[in-house]
């Protein structure tokens, strides 16, 4: 099925009372954050999203393709599912080796050249995490964030999702940054539900939620996409910042004297410079 | 009276499954009545009573293997829930023995697996899978898009019959095991069960397929407990 566009009908909220915003479009290529506080309902529309509910759910709300009821047959099947949704309980529990386990995944996806898919999936994983996943170990084997990184490499490069939902990626301590600019390479839908200030900024739209109910959708402004640019030589202090301990050294505010010079002037830069 | 034959591993939410299509279907104005098969312990029967006030019960097997036990006691719960005023009966296996199949010539059987449980599951259970009209896979949500897909190959590898994926914690998939429910037509005349068991020790493993305890011999019990021999 060619997805070409993704639609939420509002329903209600967690009091019962209508949904502030009605709905919500989602043209393929789109990148969204859903966003806000704790237990306003985030991960809620991310699983009615994913369950194509049909005013089945506790939100009332509906889901349409392209406009229309989705085709029975697109549920029928993992596989042929445009949906891939990562939740936060997300896991591999297969012990088979990293290379033989994505290839039994290819094979089955009958892809005509399952050898070159592997190689993307690992590459594309390897990318996101600090150390390489060794492709002969167990999957059940790889730490948190080598698991998280190859669960979205899976879902995007063999398993090919047209719409990919990921529920709170930055805990998984991979490279935030990079993942987004890696996925947007991939024409799909990508929804973040996120805390996280630089994914929210990096994506094309927010989706604020709260107390259940979607309250409006906010396009990222020009300003605001300057201002992603602009934070990320804080982001990147605070990530060298993180290296460094990882990596058992001592820390001290002078070592890290670049990183934070380049901070102090990327934020003091005049507007529109 | 429709009867859903729900056999399954130890754990692999066969309740849980059960529990959200109960509401579904008294939501569409179904009688349901619910019966557990185990072995030593089980609390289904209150739950599905105190949670759906449906007339519900339970039968411990004890000795006898469970799957003969169904046999035996399941033309009595039939009648029970038609007397009870259901028009459509939930038994839920113990599903011990992964090689036996309490299925019945009519009724729609379903087999509860947890895609939690290792990709090879459906390579290793023989009848219990085979037999079934549809299998149910849990626990969708706590594994890879990658490990759903080779568990449902495997399923179909070992036996061409539907597969429906569930999170049944959240009821994602439920409707569709719920619409499979509403198709099957009610069973009529003589129950008959669907495959012979493979070890031949009693009238049951030896092929005598008739459900209830009047039509076999040796040691018998009843839905109501009487355990006793009958001798031919
Ligand atoms: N995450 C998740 N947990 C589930 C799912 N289905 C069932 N569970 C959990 O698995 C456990 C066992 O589920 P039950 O429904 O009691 O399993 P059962 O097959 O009826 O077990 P027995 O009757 O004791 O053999 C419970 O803790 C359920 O909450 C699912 O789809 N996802
Ligand atoms: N529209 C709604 N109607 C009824 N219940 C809802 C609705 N939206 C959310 N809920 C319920 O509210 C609870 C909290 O929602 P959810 O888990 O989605 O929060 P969250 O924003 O993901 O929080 P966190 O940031 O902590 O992960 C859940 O039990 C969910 O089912
Ligand atoms: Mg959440
Ligand atoms: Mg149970």
């Amino acid at each position: 099925m060619d997805i070409e566009r993704i639609t939420v009908i509002g329903g209600r909220g967690r009091s019962g009372d209508r949904e502030p915003l009605e709905g919500l479009d989602l043209e393929m290529g789109a990148v969204i954050s859903i966003v806000g506080p704790t237990g306003s309902g985030k991960t809620a529309l991310i699983n009615d999203i994913g369950l194509f509910a049909n005013r089945n759910t506790p939100s009332l709300r509906q889901i349409l393709i392209n406009g229309s009821t989705p085709p029975e047959d697109c549920l029928d099947d993992p596989s042929r599912n445009p949906i891939a949704l990562i939740t936060q309980h997300t896991t591999f529990l297969s012990d088979l080796p990293v290379h033989r386990f994505l290839s039994l995944h290819a094979r089955i996806r009958k892809h005509p050249r399952p050898a070159d898919v592997v190689e993307e999936t690992i590459d594309f994983a390897n990318q996101l995490t600090g150390e390489p996943v060794v492709v002969d170990v167990a999957m059940t084997e790889l730490s948190g964030g080598q698991t998280r990184a190859l669960l979205i490499a899976d879902a995007v490069v063999i398993g090919n999702a047209p719409i990919i939902l990921l529920d709170e990626i930055e805990n998984a301590g991979i490279d935030r940054t990079r993942a987004l600019e890696l996925l947007r390479r991939y024409r799909k839908i990508f929804v973040f539900v996120t805390h996280d200030p630089r994914i929210a900024l990096l994506s094309d739209s927010r989706l604020i939620m709260h107390t259940g109910a979607m309250q409006a959708q906010l396009l990222t402004s020009p300003e605001e996409r300057g201002m992603a640019e602009r934070i990320r030589a804080v982001d990147d202090l605070l990530l060298e910042l993180r290296e460094r301990i990882r990596a058992g050294d001592r820390v001290a505010f002078e070592a890290l004297g670049e990183a934070i010079a380049r901070a102090r002037s990327a934020l003091s830069k005049e507007e529109g410079s | 009276m429709k009867i859903v034959i729900c056999a399954g591993p130890p754990t692999s939410g066969k309740t849980t499954v059960l529990k959200q299509a109960a509401r579904r279907l008294l939501a569409a104005g179904h009688r349901l009545a619910y019966l557990k098969i185990d072995v030593q312990f089980a609390d289904e029967d209150e739950v599905f009573h105190d949670t759906f006030g449906i007339p519900a019960r339970k039968i411990y097997s004890g000795d006898l293997c469970p799957d003969h036990c169904s046999v035996l006691v399941l033309g009595d719960a039939v009648k029970w829930a038609g007397a009870e005023g259901a028009d459509l009966l939930f038994v839920e296996t113990a599903g011990l023995c992964l090689r036996c199949a309490p299925y019945i010539e009519g009724a729609l059987g379903i087999v509860v697996l947890e895609a939690t449980s290792g990709m090879n599951l459906p390579h290793k259970i023989g009848a219990m899978l085979s037999l079934a009209d549809l299998a149910v896979v849990t626990k969708i949500d706590l594994v890879s898009q990658a490990e759903k897909e080779v568990f449902r190959a495997n399923i179909l590898d070992a036996a061409p019959i539907d597969v429906i994926e569930a999170d049944a914690l959240h009821g994602i998939g439920i409707d569709r095991v719920v619409a499979r429910m509403q198709r099957t037509a009610p069973v009529e005349g003589r129950l008959m069960l669907r495959g012979s068991p493979p070890v031949a020790t009693c009238t049951i493993c030896a092929g005598k397929r008739d459900i209830g305890w009047e039509h076999h011999f040796g040691v018998l019990r009843t839905l109501d407990n009487d355990l006793f021999y009958r001798g031919q």
